[in-house]
Protein backbone atom coordinates (compact mmCIF):
# COMPACT_ATOMS: atom_id res chain seq x y z
CA UNK A 1 0.00 0.00 0.00
CA UNK A 2 1.20 3.52 -0.74
CA UNK A 3 1.77 6.17 1.92
CA UNK A 4 3.88 6.60 4.98
CA UNK A 5 4.45 3.15 6.47
CA UNK A 6 6.24 4.30 9.63
CA UNK A 7 4.50 3.26 12.82
CA UNK A 8 2.33 6.19 13.95
CA UNK A 9 3.36 7.55 17.34
CA UNK A 10 -0.25 7.61 18.67
CA UNK A 11 -2.90 5.35 20.12
CA UNK A 12 -6.70 5.78 20.20
CA UNK A 13 -9.07 5.57 23.13
CA UNK A 14 -12.02 3.17 22.73
CA UNK A 15 -14.31 6.21 22.65
CA UNK A 16 -12.33 7.94 19.92
CA UNK A 17 -12.24 4.71 17.91
CA UNK A 18 -16.00 4.37 18.35
CA UNK A 19 -16.53 7.91 17.13
CA UNK A 20 -14.33 7.41 14.10
CA UNK A 21 -15.62 3.92 13.27
CA UNK A 22 -18.93 3.23 15.05
CA UNK A 23 -19.17 -0.06 13.17
CA UNK A 24 -15.83 -1.63 14.11
CA UNK A 25 -15.15 -4.96 15.80
CA UNK A 26 -12.03 -5.77 17.80
CA UNK A 27 -11.13 -9.47 17.77
CA UNK A 28 -8.38 -11.45 19.44
CA UNK A 29 -6.15 -13.95 17.58
CA UNK A 30 -8.77 -16.68 18.06
CA UNK A 31 -11.42 -14.39 16.53
CA UNK A 32 -13.34 -13.80 19.75
CA UNK A 33 -15.09 -10.44 20.01
CA UNK A 34 -13.28 -8.26 22.53
CA UNK A 35 -14.81 -4.90 21.70
CA UNK A 36 -17.13 -3.16 19.27
CA UNK A 37 -18.15 0.29 18.12
CA UNK A 38 -21.43 1.71 19.53
CA UNK A 39 -23.47 1.00 16.40
CA UNK A 40 -22.26 -2.60 16.19
CA UNK A 41 -23.04 -3.08 19.88
CA UNK A 42 -26.54 -1.77 19.21
CA UNK A 43 -26.98 -4.26 16.37
CA UNK A 44 -25.47 -7.30 18.13
CA UNK A 45 -26.64 -6.74 21.69
CA UNK A 46 -24.33 -6.47 24.71
CA UNK A 47 -23.88 -10.23 25.29
CA UNK A 48 -21.56 -10.82 22.37
CA UNK A 49 -18.34 -9.79 24.08
CA UNK A 50 -16.13 -12.86 24.48
CA UNK A 51 -18.09 -14.88 21.90
CA UNK A 52 -16.50 -16.17 18.71
CA UNK A 53 -17.12 -14.23 15.50
CA UNK A 54 -18.54 -17.42 13.96
CA UNK A 55 -21.24 -17.75 16.60
CA UNK A 56 -22.53 -14.19 16.13
CA UNK A 57 -22.12 -13.93 12.34
CA UNK A 58 -22.49 -16.40 9.53
CA UNK A 59 -19.44 -15.83 7.38
CA UNK A 60 -19.56 -15.90 3.58
CA UNK A 61 -16.08 -14.55 2.79
CA UNK A 62 -14.03 -16.13 4.24
CA UNK A 63 -16.15 -19.25 4.92
CA UNK A 64 -14.52 -19.92 8.29
CA UNK A 65 -12.50 -17.80 10.67
CA UNK A 66 -11.13 -19.60 13.70
CA UNK A 67 -7.96 -17.58 13.67
CA UNK A 68 -7.22 -14.00 12.71
CA UNK A 69 -5.05 -14.95 9.73
CA UNK A 70 -8.11 -16.13 7.74
CA UNK A 71 -9.72 -12.70 8.06
CA UNK A 72 -6.54 -10.88 7.19
CA UNK A 73 -6.02 -12.91 4.01
CA UNK A 74 -9.47 -12.03 2.66
CA UNK A 75 -9.47 -8.92 0.49
CA UNK A 76 -13.00 -8.10 1.56
CA UNK A 77 -15.18 -9.64 4.26
CA UNK A 78 -18.82 -10.58 3.69
CA UNK A 79 -20.91 -11.69 6.67
CA UNK A 80 -24.43 -11.72 8.09
CA UNK A 81 -25.77 -11.47 11.62
CA UNK A 82 -27.08 -14.87 12.70
CA UNK A 83 -29.92 -13.21 14.60
CA UNK A 84 -33.00 -12.15 12.61
CA UNK A 85 -33.34 -10.30 10.29
CA UNK A 86 -29.85 -11.41 9.24
CA UNK A 87 -28.46 -7.98 8.43
CA UNK A 88 -25.55 -8.22 6.01
CA UNK A 89 -22.20 -6.46 6.19
CA UNK A 90 -19.15 -5.97 4.10
CA UNK A 91 -15.87 -5.06 5.75
CA UNK A 92 -12.14 -5.13 5.97
CA UNK A 93 -9.75 -6.56 8.60
CA UNK A 94 -6.40 -5.07 9.57
CA UNK A 95 -3.83 -6.51 12.04
CA UNK A 96 -3.26 -4.75 15.35
CA UNK A 97 0.28 -4.27 16.57
CA UNK A 98 1.11 -5.61 19.99
CA UNK A 99 -1.37 -8.33 20.91
CA UNK A 100 -1.83 -9.89 17.45
CA UNK A 101 -5.57 -9.21 17.33
CA UNK A 102 -7.46 -7.74 14.37
CA UNK A 103 -9.63 -4.68 13.85
CA UNK A 104 -12.63 -5.04 11.53
CA UNK A 105 -14.43 -2.09 10.04
CA UNK A 106 -17.88 -2.95 8.71
CA UNK A 107 -20.49 -1.25 6.56
CA UNK A 108 -23.99 -2.15 5.31
CA UNK A 109 -23.23 -1.60 1.63
CA UNK A 110 -26.36 -1.69 -0.51
CA UNK A 111 -28.36 -3.15 2.39
CA UNK A 112 -28.17 0.17 4.26
CA UNK A 113 -31.82 0.99 3.56
CA UNK A 114 -33.07 -2.28 5.08
CA UNK A 115 -30.63 -2.10 7.98
CA UNK A 116 -31.74 1.40 8.95
CA UNK A 117 -35.38 0.31 8.84
CA UNK A 118 -34.86 -2.99 10.69
CA UNK A 119 -32.71 -1.55 13.48
CA UNK A 120 -34.21 1.95 13.76
CA UNK A 121 -30.86 3.61 13.16
CA UNK A 122 -30.46 7.38 13.08
CA UNK A 123 -27.90 9.76 11.61
CA UNK A 124 -25.84 9.69 14.82
CA UNK A 125 -25.30 5.93 14.42
CA UNK A 126 -23.11 6.66 11.40
CA UNK A 127 -19.73 8.32 11.24
CA UNK A 128 -20.13 11.83 9.84
CA UNK A 129 -17.82 10.79 7.00
CA UNK A 130 -19.97 7.75 6.17
CA UNK A 131 -22.02 8.34 3.00
CA UNK A 132 -24.91 6.24 4.36
CA UNK A 133 -27.12 9.27 5.02
CA UNK A 134 -26.43 10.65 1.55
CA UNK A 135 -27.28 7.23 0.10
CA UNK A 136 -30.58 7.17 2.00
CA UNK A 137 -31.30 10.73 0.87
CA UNK A 138 -30.64 9.75 -2.75
CA UNK A 139 -32.81 6.67 -2.41
CA UNK A 140 -35.76 8.75 -1.17
CA UNK A 141 -35.14 11.45 -3.76
CA UNK A 142 -35.14 8.79 -6.46
CA UNK A 143 -38.41 7.27 -5.19
CA UNK A 144 -40.03 10.73 -5.05
CA UNK A 145 -38.86 11.69 -8.53
CA UNK A 146 -39.82 8.32 -10.00
CA UNK A 147 -43.26 8.78 -8.44
CA UNK A 148 -43.64 12.13 -10.21
CA UNK A 149 -42.43 10.68 -13.49
CA UNK A 150 -44.78 7.69 -13.21
CA UNK A 151 -47.77 9.91 -12.43
CA UNK A 152 -46.91 12.13 -15.38
CA UNK A 153 -46.53 9.10 -17.68
CA UNK A 154 -49.92 7.77 -16.51
CA UNK A 155 -51.57 11.12 -17.22
CA UNK A 156 -49.98 11.32 -20.66
CA UNK A 157 -50.96 7.72 -21.43
CA UNK A 158 -54.58 8.47 -20.47
CA UNK A 159 -54.54 11.62 -22.62
CA UNK A 160 -53.05 9.65 -25.53
CA UNK A 161 -55.76 6.97 -25.33
CA UNK A 162 -58.49 9.66 -25.22
CA UNK A 163 -56.92 11.60 -28.08
CA UNK A 164 -56.64 8.46 -30.19
CA UNK A 165 -60.27 7.55 -29.52
CA UNK A 166 -61.37 11.11 -30.33
CA UNK A 167 -59.31 11.07 -33.53
CA UNK A 168 -61.34 8.18 -34.96
CA UNK A 169 -64.75 9.09 -33.51
CA UNK A 170 -67.46 11.28 -35.01
CA UNK A 171 -68.30 13.61 -32.14
CA UNK A 172 -72.01 14.02 -33.01
CA UNK A 173 -73.05 10.41 -33.56
CA UNK A 174 -70.33 8.48 -31.70
CA UNK A 175 -69.79 6.40 -34.85
CA UNK A 176 -66.35 5.99 -36.38
CA UNK A 177 -65.24 8.83 -38.67
CA UNK A 178 -63.62 8.64 -42.09
CA UNK A 179 -60.22 7.92 -40.52
CA UNK A 180 -61.68 4.96 -38.59
CA UNK A 181 -63.34 3.68 -41.79
CA UNK A 182 -60.12 3.94 -43.81
CA UNK A 183 -58.13 2.11 -41.12
CA UNK A 184 -60.74 -0.67 -40.91
CA UNK A 185 -60.89 -0.93 -44.72
CA UNK A 186 -57.09 -1.22 -44.88
CA UNK A 187 -57.19 -4.01 -42.31
CA UNK A 188 -59.86 -5.90 -44.28
CA UNK A 189 -57.99 -5.42 -47.56
CA UNK A 190 -54.79 -6.71 -45.96
CA UNK A 191 -56.59 -9.87 -44.88
CA UNK A 192 -57.56 -12.51 -47.41
CA UNK A 193 -61.19 -12.84 -46.35
CA UNK A 194 -64.18 -11.54 -48.23
CA UNK A 195 -66.20 -8.57 -47.01
CA UNK A 196 -68.92 -6.15 -48.12
CA UNK A 197 -68.69 -2.37 -48.26
CA UNK A 198 -71.90 -0.32 -48.19
CA UNK A 199 -72.01 3.36 -49.02
CA UNK A 200 -75.12 5.17 -47.72
CA UNK A 201 -76.44 8.63 -48.37
CA UNK A 202 -79.44 10.31 -46.75
CA UNK A 203 -82.08 11.66 -49.13
CA UNK A 204 -83.95 14.90 -48.33
CA UNK A 205 -81.49 15.69 -45.51
CA UNK A 206 -80.82 19.19 -46.85
CA UNK A 207 -84.56 19.94 -46.78
CA UNK A 208 -84.78 18.90 -43.10
CA UNK A 209 -81.86 21.21 -42.30
CA UNK A 210 -83.33 24.09 -44.30
CA UNK A 211 -86.92 23.85 -43.03
CA UNK A 212 -86.52 22.60 -39.43
CA UNK A 213 -83.05 23.89 -38.62
CA UNK A 214 -79.66 22.38 -37.83
CA UNK A 215 -80.80 21.00 -34.49
CA UNK A 216 -83.32 18.86 -36.38
CA UNK A 217 -80.57 17.84 -38.81
CA UNK A 218 -78.34 16.79 -35.93
CA UNK A 219 -81.21 14.87 -34.38
CA UNK A 220 -81.76 13.02 -37.66
CA UNK A 221 -78.08 12.09 -37.93
CA UNK A 222 -77.96 10.77 -34.36
CA UNK A 223 -81.15 8.76 -34.91
CA UNK A 224 -79.97 7.35 -38.24
CA UNK A 225 -76.65 6.40 -36.65
CA UNK A 226 -78.46 4.46 -33.93
CA UNK A 227 -80.65 2.67 -36.51
CA UNK A 228 -77.67 1.73 -38.68
CA UNK A 229 -75.77 0.50 -35.65
CA UNK A 230 -78.77 -1.64 -34.65
CA UNK A 231 -78.96 -3.15 -38.16
CA UNK A 232 -75.50 -4.73 -38.15
CA UNK A 233 -73.49 -7.10 -35.96
CA UNK A 234 -71.48 -5.73 -33.04
CA UNK A 235 -68.16 -6.24 -34.80
CA UNK A 236 -69.17 -4.46 -38.03
CA UNK A 237 -67.93 -0.94 -38.61
CA UNK A 238 -70.41 1.89 -39.11
CA UNK A 239 -68.76 5.22 -39.91
CA UNK A 240 -70.03 8.69 -40.72
CA UNK A 241 -67.71 9.75 -43.51
CA UNK A 242 -69.33 13.04 -44.53
CA UNK A 243 -72.23 15.37 -43.67
CA UNK A 244 -74.98 12.84 -44.43
CA UNK A 245 -72.84 9.99 -45.77
CA UNK A 246 -72.16 6.70 -44.04
CA UNK A 247 -70.08 3.62 -44.77
CA UNK A 248 -70.71 0.16 -43.36
CA UNK A 249 -68.09 -2.59 -43.53
CA UNK A 250 -69.39 -6.15 -43.10
CA UNK A 251 -66.49 -8.51 -42.43
CA UNK A 252 -66.66 -12.15 -43.53
CA UNK A 253 -69.49 -11.59 -46.04
CA UNK A 254 -68.99 -13.67 -49.18
CA UNK A 255 -72.35 -13.59 -50.96
CA UNK A 256 -75.46 -11.54 -51.50
CA UNK A 257 -77.84 -12.92 -48.87
CA UNK A 258 -76.34 -11.26 -45.73
CA UNK A 259 -76.02 -8.03 -47.68
CA UNK A 260 -79.66 -8.24 -48.71
CA UNK A 261 -80.72 -8.95 -45.12
CA UNK A 262 -78.81 -5.95 -43.78
CA UNK A 263 -80.15 -3.71 -46.57
CA UNK A 264 -83.73 -4.80 -45.91
CA UNK A 265 -83.31 -4.32 -42.17
CA UNK A 266 -81.97 -0.77 -42.66
CA UNK A 267 -84.83 0.09 -45.01
CA UNK A 268 -87.30 -1.36 -42.53
CA UNK A 269 -85.86 0.63 -39.61
CA UNK A 270 -85.71 3.79 -41.73
CA UNK A 271 -89.43 3.44 -42.56
CA UNK A 272 -90.16 4.48 -38.96
CA UNK A 273 -90.57 8.27 -39.07
CA UNK A 274 -88.00 10.40 -37.26
CA UNK A 275 -89.76 13.07 -35.22
CA UNK A 276 -88.07 16.24 -33.98
CA UNK A 277 -90.05 18.42 -31.54
CA UNK A 278 -93.30 17.12 -32.92
CA UNK A 279 -92.27 17.58 -36.55
CA UNK A 280 -91.75 14.50 -38.70
CA UNK A 281 -88.47 14.66 -40.61
CA UNK A 282 -88.90 12.99 -43.96
CA UNK A 283 -85.72 11.06 -44.66
CA UNK A 284 -84.82 8.16 -46.91
CA UNK A 285 -81.58 6.31 -47.37
CA UNK A 286 -80.00 5.26 -50.65
CA UNK A 287 -77.35 2.56 -50.57
CA UNK A 288 -74.72 1.14 -52.86
CA UNK A 289 -72.74 -1.97 -52.01
CA UNK A 290 -69.79 -3.87 -53.31
CA UNK A 291 -68.41 -7.32 -52.42
CA UNK A 292 -64.73 -8.08 -52.17
CA UNK A 293 -64.46 -11.84 -52.72
CA UNK A 294 -61.97 -13.95 -50.82
CA UNK A 295 -58.40 -13.27 -51.89
CA UNK A 296 -59.39 -10.71 -54.57
CA UNK A 297 -56.69 -8.09 -55.09
CA UNK A 298 -58.43 -4.74 -55.25
CA UNK A 299 -57.64 -1.20 -54.08
CA UNK A 300 -59.76 0.51 -51.44
CA UNK A 301 -60.55 3.56 -53.54
CA UNK A 302 -61.65 1.30 -56.42
CA UNK A 303 -64.12 -0.45 -54.08
CA UNK A 304 -65.34 2.93 -52.85
CA UNK A 305 -65.81 4.18 -56.42
CA UNK A 306 -67.86 1.10 -57.37
CA UNK A 307 -70.01 1.37 -54.24
CA UNK A 308 -70.49 5.04 -55.06
CA UNK A 309 -71.69 4.20 -58.59
CA UNK A 310 -74.15 1.66 -57.14
CA UNK A 311 -75.36 4.31 -54.66
CA UNK A 312 -76.11 6.69 -57.54
CA UNK A 313 -77.91 3.88 -59.32
CA UNK A 314 -80.11 3.54 -56.20
CA UNK A 315 -80.82 7.27 -56.25
CA UNK A 316 -81.61 7.10 -59.98
CA UNK A 317 -83.96 4.18 -59.47
CA UNK A 318 -86.10 6.11 -56.98
CA UNK A 319 -84.12 6.22 -53.69
CA UNK A 320 -84.64 4.15 -50.52
CA UNK A 321 -83.05 1.07 -52.00
CA UNK A 322 -79.84 -0.99 -52.10
CA UNK A 323 -77.96 -1.65 -55.33
CA UNK A 324 -74.97 -3.95 -55.76
CA UNK A 325 -72.08 -3.01 -57.99
CA UNK A 326 -71.16 -6.06 -60.05
CA UNK A 327 -67.68 -7.01 -61.14
CA UNK A 328 -68.42 -6.33 -64.82
CA UNK A 329 -69.36 -2.70 -63.99
CA UNK A 330 -73.11 -3.33 -64.06
CA UNK A 331 -75.57 -2.82 -61.22
CA UNK A 332 -77.98 -5.22 -59.60
CA UNK A 333 -80.90 -4.05 -57.42
CA UNK A 334 -80.94 -6.01 -54.16
CA UNK A 335 -83.85 -4.57 -52.17
CA UNK A 336 -86.03 -1.47 -51.96
CA UNK A 337 -88.37 0.23 -49.52
CA UNK A 338 -91.27 -0.37 -51.96
CA UNK A 339 -91.06 -4.13 -51.52
CA UNK A 340 -89.59 -4.11 -47.96
CA UNK A 341 -88.31 -7.52 -48.99
CA UNK A 342 -85.27 -8.56 -50.89
CA UNK A 343 -85.88 -8.11 -54.60
CA UNK A 344 -86.27 -11.48 -56.23
CA UNK A 345 -83.59 -12.20 -58.73
CA UNK B 1 -38.27 27.48 -13.75
CA UNK B 2 -38.45 23.77 -13.11
CA UNK B 3 -41.87 22.08 -13.20
CA UNK B 4 -41.40 20.77 -9.65
CA UNK B 5 -41.28 24.33 -8.32
CA UNK B 6 -44.15 25.49 -10.51
CA UNK B 7 -46.22 22.48 -9.60
CA UNK B 8 -45.56 23.08 -5.88
CA UNK B 9 -46.80 26.63 -6.34
CA UNK B 10 -49.89 25.30 -8.09
CA UNK B 11 -50.47 22.69 -5.34
CA UNK B 12 -50.08 25.37 -2.67
CA UNK B 13 -52.57 27.74 -4.36
CA UNK B 14 -55.09 25.03 -5.12
CA UNK B 15 -54.84 23.25 -1.73
CA UNK B 16 -54.93 26.49 0.28
CA UNK B 17 -57.52 28.50 -1.64
CA UNK B 18 -59.52 25.90 -3.56
CA UNK B 19 -59.44 24.75 -7.15
CA UNK B 20 -61.92 27.43 -8.32
CA UNK B 21 -59.52 30.19 -7.28
CA UNK B 22 -56.60 28.28 -8.76
CA UNK B 23 -58.40 28.15 -12.12
CA UNK B 24 -59.14 31.86 -11.91
CA UNK B 25 -55.46 32.59 -11.18
CA UNK B 26 -54.38 30.26 -14.00
CA UNK B 27 -56.76 32.07 -16.39
CA UNK B 28 -55.76 35.55 -15.35
CA UNK B 29 -52.02 34.81 -15.48
CA UNK B 30 -52.26 33.24 -18.93
CA UNK B 31 -50.91 29.94 -17.54
CA UNK B 32 -54.10 28.08 -18.50
CA UNK B 33 -53.87 29.45 -22.04
CA UNK B 34 -50.15 28.67 -22.30
CA UNK B 35 -50.05 25.13 -20.92
CA UNK B 36 -53.66 24.00 -20.53
CA UNK B 37 -56.17 24.02 -17.68
CA UNK B 38 -54.52 21.15 -15.79
CA UNK B 39 -51.48 23.32 -15.12
CA UNK B 40 -47.88 22.30 -14.70
CA UNK B 41 -46.20 18.94 -15.13
CA UNK B 42 -43.54 18.28 -12.51
CA UNK B 43 -40.83 16.95 -14.81
CA UNK B 44 -40.77 19.73 -17.39
CA UNK B 45 -39.10 23.10 -17.45
CA UNK B 46 -41.13 26.25 -18.06
CA UNK B 47 -40.23 29.79 -18.95
CA UNK B 48 -39.56 31.92 -15.84
CA UNK B 49 -42.04 34.54 -17.04
CA UNK B 50 -44.88 32.03 -16.51
CA UNK B 51 -44.01 31.69 -12.80
CA UNK B 52 -43.73 35.46 -12.51
CA UNK B 53 -47.16 35.95 -14.16
CA UNK B 54 -48.70 33.34 -11.88
CA UNK B 55 -47.39 35.05 -8.74
CA UNK B 56 -48.62 38.43 -9.97
CA UNK B 57 -52.10 37.06 -10.72
CA UNK B 58 -52.24 35.14 -7.40
CA UNK B 59 -51.43 38.30 -5.44
CA UNK B 60 -54.12 40.22 -7.35
CA UNK B 61 -56.86 37.57 -7.16
CA UNK B 62 -56.23 36.74 -3.49
CA UNK B 63 -55.55 40.40 -2.55
CA UNK B 64 -52.46 39.32 -0.65
CA UNK B 65 -48.94 40.77 -0.76
CA UNK B 66 -46.63 38.62 -2.83
CA UNK B 67 -44.14 38.25 0.05
CA UNK B 68 -46.65 36.83 2.48
CA UNK B 69 -47.97 34.43 -0.17
CA UNK B 70 -44.45 33.16 -0.81
CA UNK B 71 -43.78 32.70 2.89
CA UNK B 72 -47.05 30.76 3.26
CA UNK B 73 -45.98 28.58 0.38
CA UNK B 74 -42.76 27.78 2.25
CA UNK B 75 -44.75 26.76 5.32
CA UNK B 76 -47.05 24.65 3.14
CA UNK B 77 -44.07 22.80 1.63
CA UNK B 78 -43.06 21.52 5.07
CA UNK B 79 -46.34 21.14 6.91
CA UNK B 80 -48.73 19.78 4.28
CA UNK B 81 -49.11 16.01 4.23
CA UNK B 82 -48.88 15.96 0.41
CA UNK B 83 -45.38 17.43 0.60
CA UNK B 84 -44.09 14.85 3.10
CA UNK B 85 -41.38 13.55 0.71
CA UNK B 86 -39.90 17.06 0.52
CA UNK B 87 -39.94 17.52 4.31
CA UNK B 88 -38.13 14.20 4.67
CA UNK B 89 -35.53 15.07 2.03
CA UNK B 90 -34.80 18.33 3.84
CA UNK B 91 -34.63 16.63 7.25
CA UNK B 92 -31.81 14.46 5.91
CA UNK B 93 -29.78 17.68 6.06
CA UNK B 94 -29.09 17.57 9.78
CA UNK B 95 -29.84 15.96 13.12
CA UNK B 96 -30.80 19.28 14.73
CA UNK B 97 -32.10 22.60 13.41
CA UNK B 98 -28.66 24.18 13.80
CA UNK B 99 -27.05 21.20 12.07
CA UNK B 100 -29.64 21.63 9.32
CA UNK B 101 -28.74 25.32 8.93
CA UNK B 102 -25.13 24.33 8.28
CA UNK B 103 -26.33 21.96 5.52
CA UNK B 104 -27.94 24.84 3.58
CA UNK B 105 -24.63 25.60 1.88
CA UNK B 106 -25.06 22.22 0.18
CA UNK B 107 -28.76 22.66 -0.66
CA UNK B 108 -28.14 23.61 -4.28
CA UNK B 109 -25.91 20.53 -4.75
CA UNK B 110 -28.33 18.22 -2.97
CA UNK B 111 -31.14 19.49 -5.16
CA UNK B 112 -29.06 18.84 -8.25
CA UNK B 113 -28.22 15.33 -7.02
CA UNK B 114 -31.95 14.53 -6.83
CA UNK B 115 -33.05 16.35 -10.01
CA UNK B 116 -30.13 17.40 -12.24
CA UNK B 117 -31.90 20.37 -13.87
CA UNK B 118 -33.53 21.67 -10.70
CA UNK B 119 -31.89 25.11 -10.51
CA UNK B 120 -32.18 26.14 -6.87
CA UNK B 121 -30.69 29.44 -5.70
CA UNK B 122 -27.29 29.41 -4.01
CA UNK B 123 -27.36 29.65 -0.21
CA UNK B 124 -24.50 30.72 2.04
CA UNK B 125 -24.74 30.60 5.82
CA UNK B 126 -22.75 33.15 7.84
CA UNK B 127 -22.38 32.43 11.52
CA UNK B 128 -22.53 35.52 13.72
CA UNK B 129 -22.15 33.77 17.08
CA UNK B 130 -24.57 33.20 19.99
CA UNK B 131 -26.92 31.15 17.78
CA UNK B 132 -27.26 33.99 15.29
CA UNK B 133 -26.87 33.38 11.54
CA UNK B 134 -27.32 35.20 8.26
CA UNK B 135 -28.46 33.17 5.28
CA UNK B 136 -27.56 34.78 1.96
CA UNK B 137 -29.65 33.71 -1.03
CA UNK B 138 -28.39 34.40 -4.57
CA UNK B 139 -30.15 33.70 -7.88
CA UNK B 140 -33.57 32.19 -8.44
CA UNK B 141 -36.72 34.23 -8.85
CA UNK B 142 -37.05 37.34 -6.79
CA UNK B 143 -38.74 36.39 -3.53
CA UNK B 144 -37.30 32.89 -3.30
CA UNK B 145 -35.86 33.85 0.06
CA UNK B 146 -39.43 34.54 1.25
CA UNK B 147 -40.29 30.92 0.48
CA UNK B 148 -37.15 29.97 2.42
CA UNK B 149 -38.34 31.99 5.44
CA UNK B 150 -41.55 29.94 5.45
CA UNK B 151 -39.61 26.71 5.03
CA UNK B 152 -37.18 27.57 7.85
CA UNK B 153 -40.00 28.64 10.22
CA UNK B 154 -41.85 25.40 9.64
CA UNK B 155 -38.67 23.31 9.86
CA UNK B 156 -37.60 24.96 13.14
CA UNK B 157 -40.98 23.85 14.45
CA UNK B 158 -40.47 20.42 12.90
CA UNK B 159 -37.14 20.03 14.71
CA UNK B 160 -38.61 21.44 17.91
CA UNK B 161 -36.31 24.47 17.93
CA UNK B 162 -37.27 28.01 18.90
CA UNK B 163 -36.02 30.36 16.20
CA UNK B 164 -36.74 33.94 15.09
CA UNK B 165 -36.42 34.75 11.38
CA UNK B 166 -36.32 38.02 9.52
CA UNK B 167 -36.08 38.71 5.80
CA UNK B 168 -34.26 41.69 4.37
CA UNK B 169 -33.26 42.71 0.85
CA UNK B 170 -29.55 42.90 0.42
CA UNK B 171 -27.60 45.85 -0.90
CA UNK B 172 -26.19 43.61 -3.61
CA UNK B 173 -28.20 43.04 -6.79
CA UNK B 174 -30.07 39.69 -6.94
CA UNK B 175 -29.22 38.89 -3.34
CA UNK B 176 -31.58 38.45 -0.39
CA UNK B 177 -30.76 37.91 3.26
CA UNK B 178 -32.48 36.07 6.09
CA UNK B 179 -31.37 36.66 9.65
CA UNK B 180 -31.89 33.67 11.93
CA UNK B 181 -31.69 33.56 15.72
CA UNK B 182 -31.87 30.11 17.27
CA UNK B 183 -32.91 30.72 20.89
CA UNK B 184 -33.49 27.16 22.01
CA UNK B 185 -32.52 24.28 19.75
CA UNK B 186 -34.56 21.84 21.88
CA UNK B 187 -37.57 24.02 22.75
CA UNK B 188 -40.03 21.15 22.32
CA UNK B 189 -40.03 17.60 21.01
CA UNK B 190 -40.73 18.47 17.38
CA UNK B 191 -41.88 15.98 14.80
CA UNK B 192 -40.42 12.51 14.56
CA UNK B 193 -37.98 11.75 11.81
CA UNK B 194 -36.89 8.20 11.05
CA UNK B 195 -34.13 7.69 8.51
CA UNK B 196 -36.23 4.91 7.06
CA UNK B 197 -39.57 6.12 5.68
CA UNK B 198 -41.11 2.73 6.53
CA UNK B 199 -40.00 2.71 10.19
CA UNK B 200 -42.85 3.12 12.67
Amino acid sequence: MDGDLRLPPFGLSAQALGQLMPMHLWLDTACRIRGAGPTMLKLMGPDVLGQGLDSVFSLRVPRRADHAGALLRAQRLLMKLRAAPGTGFKGVAVPLTGDGGVLLNLSFGYAVHDAVRDHGLSATDFAPTDLAIELLYLHEAKVAVMGEVTRMADRLQGAKVRAEAQAVTDALTGLGNRRAMEAALDRLLASESGFALMHLDLDYFKQVNDTLGHAAGDHVLVEVAARLRASVRGGDLVARVGGDEFVILLAGVHDLSPLQRVGALILHRMSEPIVFQGNPCRIAVSMGAVLRTQGEAVAGDHLMARADAALYASKGAGRARLTLAEVDGGCQPLCSADSQDPVDR
Amino acid sequence: MHGLINKSLQAFLSDSFGSALWHEIAQRSGVAQAIGPDGFESMQTYDDSLTEALLLAAAAVLRRPRDSLLEDMGTYLISNERMEPLRRLLRFGGVSFTDFLYSLDDLQGRGRLAVPDLALPEFTLDERGMGRFTLVCRGGISGFAQVMVGILRALADDYGALAVLDHSDSAAEGEERISIEVHDPAFHAGRRFDLSAEAR
